[in-house]
C-alpha cells in the first residue's frame, strides 16, 4: 500500500473540524487561523500529487479496502488527469475562501469554519471516489454545509432561506433520481466499482431502463451545472450566500455535476449519450445564450455574474456533447473529440478560478459599500486603482481575451465542436460576442468608467464597517493573485495543465 | 546577419516588457515610465532593421522561404500544437514600417500629453503602458508563424484599442479638468462601441481558424499553404462551397472588424475620442494595418481552386474594398472635425488596400499599407499638433478673458481654425508632404502605391475586355481618388489658409520639438516611400517579398508593368480635386453656409450623418439585443422559468397542507382516534357482561356449544 494521499487530502478537512469544534467559540483568532493552515495541507499534497502523477498512467494513487460488506460498497479511491487539476481547484479555492473570510466573517465564526471545511471534504471527496456508494456519500454530504451557509450567513434582505432551501431542493430531487439509476446500475452488473462498470456494459440488457437510467443521472448533473432550465436555483443562492460560499459554489459545486458526466454518464452510457447528444447540445446552446441574454439585463452584479456562469458551464457542455456526439466515428475525429473533452475539462478549471475570481470581486464592492446595484457605482477607477485593474483581468479573462485563461478552453471547446457539429458551434459563437457585450458595457462601463464623484461615493461607501484601506487592501490582493497567475498562466502557457488533461482524456474516449 | 534572426522573440517582447515593468513598478514616476516606453520600441526599431538588413542580405533563401522557431505549445489528442516566430520577405517589409512609426508615434506623445507641463495628463505613465502593449500586440502579430499566436496578438490590440480610445472614458468630477462630462461619456461609448465591433469580426476570424485547424491539424502559415493541404481544403464541401472559400470569407470577416471595412467600420471614426497619438496608432501602423496584413497573410485560401480573376472570396474582397473606398472618401466631404476628416480617409484607403489584394496582388495592397501608414501617421500628429496649437491659443485667450466657462469651443473643428500655416510653419510644412502624398502626387509616396492598385485593375479589366470587376473596381477607385483630393484640398484651405475664425487660432502657436520632429521625420518618408517600389527603380519590394506566396502554387506575382494613361488619369483627378477644394474654401469665413452644403443639400446632410449608418445599427442590432436580453430576463425570473419552479414548490406546499389535514383529520381523529374510540365504545358495552356470577357465564358457555353443535350438524 503506497503512501495514502487521496485520504489524507479528503479527510484532513474533517479532522480540523473535529478540532474546531473543541476549540471554544469565543477564541475566533484561532479558529480562523488554524482553519486556514490546515486547509494549506491538502493543498500541498495536492500539488505534491499532481507532481508526483504520471500524464498516461492511467487512475493512480489507488486506494483499497471493504467498506461495506452487507452492501458490497468498497473504500475505493484514484485520481487521473481529469480529477487532478480539480482537487487542485477544490483545495485552492477552499484556502483562499478561509483566508478572505478570516477578515470578512463577522457572526458565528466557529461554525462557519466547521462547515467549510465539512464542505471541503465532501467536494474532494466527489472528485476521489471510485466506488458509486462512496460517490454518493460525498455528494449528498456536500449539500448540507452549503445548504446552512447559505441559510445563516445570506443578507436578510437577499432571502437566505427561500434561496437555501430552493438549493437543497433542487439538488436532492438530482441525487435522488441519480441513486434510484445506480441502484439499477448495480443490479445488473453487480459492482459499485466505477472504473469496472463500464466495461460491463450496465443495463444492457435494458435499453428502455438504461435510456431512464440515462436521464435520471443526466437530471442530477444538469441540475448541479447547472444547464437550462433547472438553473434558477443559481443566481438565488448566489446572491444570497457569502462571498466565499459564492466563490466556492461557482468554483466547486458546478464542477461536481460536470466532473459527473465526464466520469459517470459519459462512460457508463456512451451509446445513449451519443443519441441524446443533439439535444443535449441544444440545451447547452440555449444554455450559453440564453444566460448570456439574462446576464446582459442585469443590475445587480452579483446576478450577473451568477448568470454568467450558466452561459460559461454551457461551453463545458458543448464541449463535452461533441466528445459523445462523435464517439465510434473514424479515427481522425478521435483528436477533434480529444480536443473538445479537453476544453471541457480545462473550461471547469477555468471557470473556476475566473468565476471564483469575479465572486471574490464582487466581495470586494460588497464589503464596502453594501450594495451591488450597477447604477449605484461610476468611475470608481479613479478611487480604486488596483481593484479596477484586477476587475478588468479578470472580466477578460472570463469573456474570452487571447492570453488569459478562459480563451484557451473555449478555443478547445469550438475547435472540436467546428469539427464534430458545425452548426452548434456557429450557432454558439453568437454567446461570445454577447459575453463580451456584458462584461465590458454592463460591469467594467458601469462600475469603474465615468464620473467619480465624492458625493455619490459617500451616499454608498459605509466606513464605519470597513477597517481596511480604500482600495484593495492585502488580504484582498493576496487572495485574488494565484488566481491572477493562473488566469496568465493557462492562458500564455497551457501545457502543463493540459499535459495531465489531455493523457486522461484520450485514455477514457479510447476506451469507449 | 543571421544573428538578429535570433532575436525576433525580442521585437515583441521588449515593448511587452516595457508594459510591464510600467505598470507593476514605475506607474508613479511619470519621465521614467514614458522613457522605459520609448526605449523598448527603440531597441524593437533597431532590431526590426537589423533583420530587414539580413533578410535583404539573405537573398531569396530568407525572403521567400523564410526562417522559422516553433515553441510546443499546446498538446492535443496524440499531436503537439506549437506556434513560433517566423520572418520571411512580407514580414520585414512589415518591421521596417511598424516599430518605426509607432517609435515615432512614442516620442511625440510626450509632446502631447504635457510631460512635464502643469497640464501633464494625470495618467500619464499609464497611457505609455497601454502604447507599448498595443505596440507589443502588432509586432508580435507580423512576427507570428501561426494563425493562432496572430490572433492572440490581434486581440490583444483589440484591449489596447479599447483602453485606448476610452483612455478619457472616467474622470474625478472634483479634481480633473483636464476633460468634461461630455468628452468622459463619450469616449466611454466610442471604446465600448470599438470592441465590440471588432469583437463581431473576431468570432467570425475565430471560427475561420477553429474550422481550418479541425480540417488541416495545423495552423502554421507554411503547412496550411502547402498545395497539397490547399487542395484538400477544395475537396471538403462545407455549406454547399468549398470549405477554403468559407475559411477565407470568415477571415475576411476578421479583416472587415479590424480594417474598419464596410459595414464594420462604424468603429474607427468614434475611435478619435482617444488622445490624438493614439489616433495615429491605430490610423496608421497597428490596428487597421492588422486586417489588411492578415488578408494579405492569407492570400493563398482566398485563391486556391479558382483563377485569380474568378476566385468568389477574393472577389468579395474587392467589392468590399471598392465599395468601402468610395463610401468612405464621400463621408469625408462633410465632417468639420479635423480628425474624422482623416479618419474617413483611413477608411477609404483601407478600402483600396482591399482592393489591390481582391485584385490577387499581395504586393499592390502592402505597398500601400506602408505607405499610406507613414503619410497617415503624419497626418494624425500634425492634426494633433494643430489641435494642441488650437488650445494653447484657447487657453491663452480664456486666461485673459476668463469666460471660457461657458464656452463650447471644440479644438478639433475646422470651421474655427483658419490661417494657421503662419502660425505653426513647422507643423504646416509636414502637414502639406502628408496630404500630397495621401491625395497621390508625383513624386510623393501615395502616387505610387495608389498608382500600383488602380494599375492592377486596369491591366485585369483590359486582359478580360468587358465591363467586369476590375472596371468597376478601377472606376471607384479613380473616383475616390478624386474625392479624396477634394476633401483635403477643403482640409488644408480650412486650417491653414484663409484668416484665422476664432481667437484661439489667432493665439495658436507652435508645438514643441518633440512633436515637430517626427512630423519632419515622417515628412522625409512621405516624400521618398513611393520609391521602395517605383517602377523606374526596378520595383524592389515586388523582388523583396512578391513571391512569399510561391510554395502555395496558388498566388503568382508578375509587376504589372507602369501604365502612363491609368498614372496620368488619377494624377489628374488629384490635381483637380486638391485645387478646386482648397479654391472653393481658401476665403471660407465665419459663419457662412458651407458652399458644399449649398450645393449639395440633402445629399450633403446625407453625407454628414454618415449615411445615417450608425442611426440603422442602432435601430436594427442594438436596441433589439438589448430588448431580447430584457424579455428572456422576465422570462427566467418574472414570467416563466422562476415561477414554474415556485409553484412546483408551491404545489409541493399545498400537497403537504393537504396531507397534513388528512392526516390530522382523515388519519389522526377518524382512523387512530376513532379505532381507539371504537375499542374504547366496545369495552364500554361488553363490561356489562362482566358480572362475576359464576351461573351467568355458565350459561353462556352452555348456549355458544350447543349453537356451534348445531351449525355443524346442519352444514354436515
Amino acid at each position: 500500500m503506497n503512501f495514502p494521499f487521496l485520504t489524507l487530502i479528503t479527510f484532513i478537512p474533517l479532522a480540523a473540524v473535529v478540532i474546531v469544534a473543541l476549540i471554544p467559540g469565543n477564541r475566533e483568532r484561532e479558529i480562523k487561523w488554524f482553519s486556514v493552515v490546515v486547509s494549506l495541507i491538502p493543498l500541498v499534497l495536492s500539488v505534491w500529487v499532481w507532481v508526483l502523477f504520471q500524464p498516461g498512467g492511467g487512475m493512480q494513487f489507488l486506494e483499497e479496502a471493504v467498506w461495506i460488506p452487507t452492501l458490497n460498497a468498497y473504500y475505493r479511491m484514484g485520481v487521473d488527469g481529469i480529477s487532478i487539476p480539480l482537487v487542485f481547484l477544490t483545495a485552492l479555492l477552499t484556502t483562499l475562501s478561509l483566508f478572505y473570510s478570516a477578515y470578512t466573517i463577522k457572526v458565528r465564526v466557529k461554525e462557519f469554519f466547521l462547515l467549510f471545511l465539512l464542505l471541503e471534504m465532501g467536494m474532494i471527496g466527489v472528485f476521489v471516489a471510485l466506488d458509486l456508494v462512496l460517490f454518493y456519500v460525498f455528494w449528498e454530504v456536500g449539500l448540507v454545509p452549503m445548504f446552512l451557509l447559505i441559510g445563516i450567513w445570506g443578507q436578510p434582505k437577499d432571502r437566505p432561506q427561500y434561496s437555501a432551501i430552493k438549493f437543497f431542493l433542487f439538488t436532492l430531487v438530482g441525487s435522488v433520481a441519480m441513486l434510484l439509476a445506480f441502484i439499477a446500475v448495480y443490479l445488473t452488473t453487480g459492482t459499485w466499482n466505477m472504473l469496472e462498470i463500464p466495461s460491463l456494459g450496465p443495463l444492457a440488457g435494458a435499453p428502455g431502463l438504461a435510456v431512464a437510467a440515462f436521464w435520471a443521472i443526466f437530471l442530477a448533473f444538469a441540475i448541479k451545472v447547472p444547464m437550462w432550465p433547472v438553473h434558477t436555483w443559481l443566481p438565488d443562492a448566489h446572491t444570497a450566500a457569502p462571498t466565499a460560499g459564492s466563490v466556492i459554489l461557482a468554483g466547486v459545486l458546478l464542477k461536481l455535476g460536470g466532473y459527473g458526466m465526464i466520469r459517470i454518464l459519459l462512460p457508463f452510457f456512451p451509446a445513449q449519450f451519443k443519441l441524446f447528444a443533439p439535444y443535449i447540445g441544444v440545451i447547452a446552446l440555449i444554455s450559453m445564450i440564453y444566460g448570456a441574454l439574462v446576464s446582459m439585463a442585469q443590475w445587480d452584479l452579483k446576478r450577473l455574474i451568477a448568470y454568467s456562469s450558466v452561459s460559461h458551464m454551457g461551453y463545458f457542455t458543448l464541449g463535452i456533447v461533441a466528445a459523445a456526439a462523435s464517439l465510434d466515428v473514424s479515427d481522425p475525429a478521435l483528436t477533434s473529440r480529444a480536443i473538445a473533452l479537453n476544453g471541457a475539462v480545462l473550461q471547469m478549471f477555468n471557470h473556476g478560478i475566473i468565476t471564483g475570481g469575479l465572486f471574490f470581486l464582487v466581495g470586494v464592492i460588497y464589503e464596502r459599500t453594501h450594495t451591488r446595484d450597477l447604477k449605484a457605482f461610476g468611475g470608481l477607477s479613479v478611487k480604486l486603482p488596483i481593484f479596477y485593474g484586477v476587475m478588468l483581468m479578470t472580466g477578460l479573462a472570463s469573456l474570452g481575451l487571447p492570453g488569459l485563461a478562459g480563451f484557451i478552453s473555449e478555443f478547445l471547446v469550438f475547435r472540436g465542436a467546428f469539427h464534430i457539429m458545425p452548426v452548434y458551434a456557429i450557432i454558439g459563437i453568437i454567446a461570445i460576442v454577447l459575453t463580451a457585450a456584458y462584461i465590458l458595457w454592463k460591469v467594467i462601463q458601469n462600475v469603474f468608467l465615468g464620473e467619480f464623484s465624492e458625493e455619490k461615493w459617500s451616499a454608498i461607501f459605509d466606513p464605519e464597517h470597513w477597517h481596511f484601506s480604500l482600495d484593495m487592501d492585502r488580504f484582498e490582493v493576496i487572495t485574488m493573485a494565484p488566481l491572477l497567475f493562473f488566469m496568465l498562466l493557462v492562458g500564455i502557457y497551457p501545457a502543463p495543465i493540459l499535459n495531465v488533461i489531455n493523457a486522461a482524456s484520450t485514455a477514457l474516449l479510447s476506451s469507449l | 546577419m543571421e544573428f538578429f534572426f535570433n532575436l525576433v522573440p525580442l521585437i515583441p517582447l521588449l515593448p511587452l516588457l516595457a508594459f510591464a515593468v510600467i505598470v507593476l513598478f514605475t506607474h508613479r514616476k511619470n519621465r521614467l515610465s514614458s522613457n522605459i516606453a520609448i526605449g523598448g520600441i527603440a531597441l524593437s526599431t533597431l532590431i526590426s532593421w537589423g533583420v530587414v538588413l539580413a533578410t535583404i542580405l539573405g537573398g531569396e533563401h530568407v525572403q521567400v522561404e523564410g526562417w522559422q522557431l516553433p515553441v510546443p505549445w499546446l498538446p492535443t489528442g496524440t499531436t503537439v500544437f506549437s506556434v513560433g516566430f517566423a520572418v520571411d520577405g512580407f514580414t520585414a517589409a512589415m518591421l521596417f514600417m511598424v516599430p518605426f512609426v509607432c517609435a515615432m508615434i512614442f516620442i511625440y506623445s510626450q509632446g502631447y500629453m504635457n510631460l512635464g507641463q502643469p497640464n501633464q495628463d494625470p495618467r500619464y505613465a499609464r497611457f505609455f503602458a497601454y502604447i507599448s502593449l498595443f505596440a507589443a500586440g502588432m509586432l508580435g502579430l507580423v512576427v507570428a508563424d501561426n494563425l493562432l499566436l496572430l490572433f492572440i496578438s490581434w486581440e490583444l490590440m483589440g484591449l489596447c484599442s479599447y483602453l485606448l480610445i476610452g483612455f478619457w472614458s472616467f474622470r474625478n468630477r472634483d479634481t480633473e479638468q483636464h476633460i468634461d462630462e461630455a468628452q468622459v461619456k463619450r469616449a466611454r461609448a466610442a471604446a465600448l462601441k470599438a470592441f465590440i465591433t471588432t469583437r463581431i469580426g473576431d468570432v467570425l476570424l475565430f471560427a475561420g481558424i477553429a474550422l481550418l485547424y479541425s480540417y488541416t491539424g495545423s495552423l502554421n502559415f507554411r503547412e496550411i499553404f502547402r498545395p497539397e493541404t490547399l487542395e484538400h481544403l477544395q475537396e471538403i464541401s462545407l455549406l454547399g462551397q468549398p470549405a477554403v472559400t468559407v475559411i477565407a470569407l470568415l477571415a475576411f470577416g476578421g479583416a472587415v472588424g479590424k480594417s474598419a471595412q464596410f459595414p464594420l467600420h462604424v468603429w474607427l471614426p468614434d475611435a478619435m475620442e482617444g488622445p490624438t497619438p493614439v489616433s495615429a496608432l491605430i490610423h496608421a501602423a497597428t490596428m487597421v494595418a492588422a486586417g489588411v496584413y492578415l488578408v494579405a497573410r492569407t492570400l493563398p485560401l482566398f485563391i486556391a481552386g479558382f483563377e485569380v480573376a474568378h476566385a468568389p472570396a477574393l472577389q468579395w474582397v474587392a467589392v468590399i474594398g471598392a465599395i468601402t473606398a468610395f463610401f468612405g472618401a464621400t463621408i469625408g466631404l462633410a465632417q468639420d472635425d479635423i480628425k474624422r476628416v482623416l479618419a474617413y480617409s483611413t477608411i477609404s484607403q483601407l478600402g483600396y488596400m482591399m482592393m489591390g489584394l481582391g485584385l490577387g496582388s499581395l504586393v499592390a495592397g502592402i505597398f500601400h499599407l506602408l505607405t499610406h501608414a507613414f503619410f497617415k501617421a503624419l497626418l494624425f500628429l500634425g492634426s494633433g499638433s494643430v489641435i494642441h496649437g488650437m488650445e494653447h491659443g484657447h487657453h491663452k485667450v480664456a486666461h485673459h478673458s476668463d469666460h471660457h466657462a461657458q464656452d463650447d469651443f471644440n479644438a478639433n473643428d475646422m470651421k474655427v481654425m483658419g490661417g494657421l500655416r503662419h502660425k505653426m510653419p513647422r507643423t504646416f510644412w509636414p502637414y502639406m508632404a502628408g496630404t500630397l502624398a495621401l491625395v497621390g502626387i508625383v513624386p510623393f509616396a501615395g502616387f505610387w502605391s495608389k498608382d500600383e492598385i488602380l494599375a492592377e485593375a486596369f491591366h485585369l479589366f483590359q486582359e478580360s475586355g468587358s465591363l467586369s470587376l476590375p472596371f468597376w473596381v478601377w472606376l471607384a477607385g479613380t473616383l475616390g481618388a478624386f474625392i479624396t483630393a477634394l476633401y483635403m484640398g477643403r482640409q488644408i484651405a480650412l486650417v491653414f489658409w484663409g484668416e484665422p475664425r476664432h481667437e484661439a487660432a489667432s493665439h495658436a502657436h507652435e508645438s514643441p520639438n518633440s512633436m515637430t520632429v517626427p512630423l519632419m521625420i515622417l515628412a522625409v518618408f512621405a516624400l521618398i516611400g513611393g520609391f521602395a517600389n517605383a517602377p523606374f527603380l526596378g520595383s524592389f519590394l515586388h523582388h523583396f517579398m512578391g513571391e512569399v506566396h510561391e510554395a502555395s502554387e496558388v498566388v503568382h506575382s508578375a509587376a504589372v508593368p507602369f501604365s502612363l494613361a491609368v498614372a496620368g488619369i488619377s494624377t489628374l483627378a488629384a490635381l483637380l480635386g486638391l485645387l478646386s477644394g482648397w479654391a472653393i474654401y481658401r476665403n471660407y469665413r465665419a459663419g457662412q453656409v458651407e458652399p458644399f452644403q449649398r450645393w449639395l443639400g440633402p445629399v450633403f446632410i446625407l453625407l454628414r450623418n454618415k449615411y445615417y449608418v450608425d442611426e440603422l445599427y442602432h435601430l436594427v442590432f442594438i436596441q433589439p439585443a438589448v430588448w431580447l436580453a430584457d424579455q428572456v430576463f422576465n422570462f427566467d425570473n418574472r414570467w416563466v422559468v422562476d415561477p414554474l419552479v415556485n409553484l412546483v414548490g408551491t404545489i409541493g406546499r399545498v400537497a403537504s397542507e393537504i396531507t397534513r389535514v388528512f392526516d390530522t383529520v382523515a388519519v389522526d381523529s377518524w382512523m387512530v382516534e376513532g379505532t381507539a374510540k371504537a375499542f374504547n365504545g366496545l369495552g364500554d358495552a361488553l363490561r356489562h357482561t362482566q358480572t362475576g356470577r359464576v351461573q351467568n357465564y355458565l350459561l353462556v358457555v352452555s348456549v355458544t356449544v350447543l349453537l356451534l353443535l348445531g351449525l355443524y350438524m346442519a352444514f354436515l
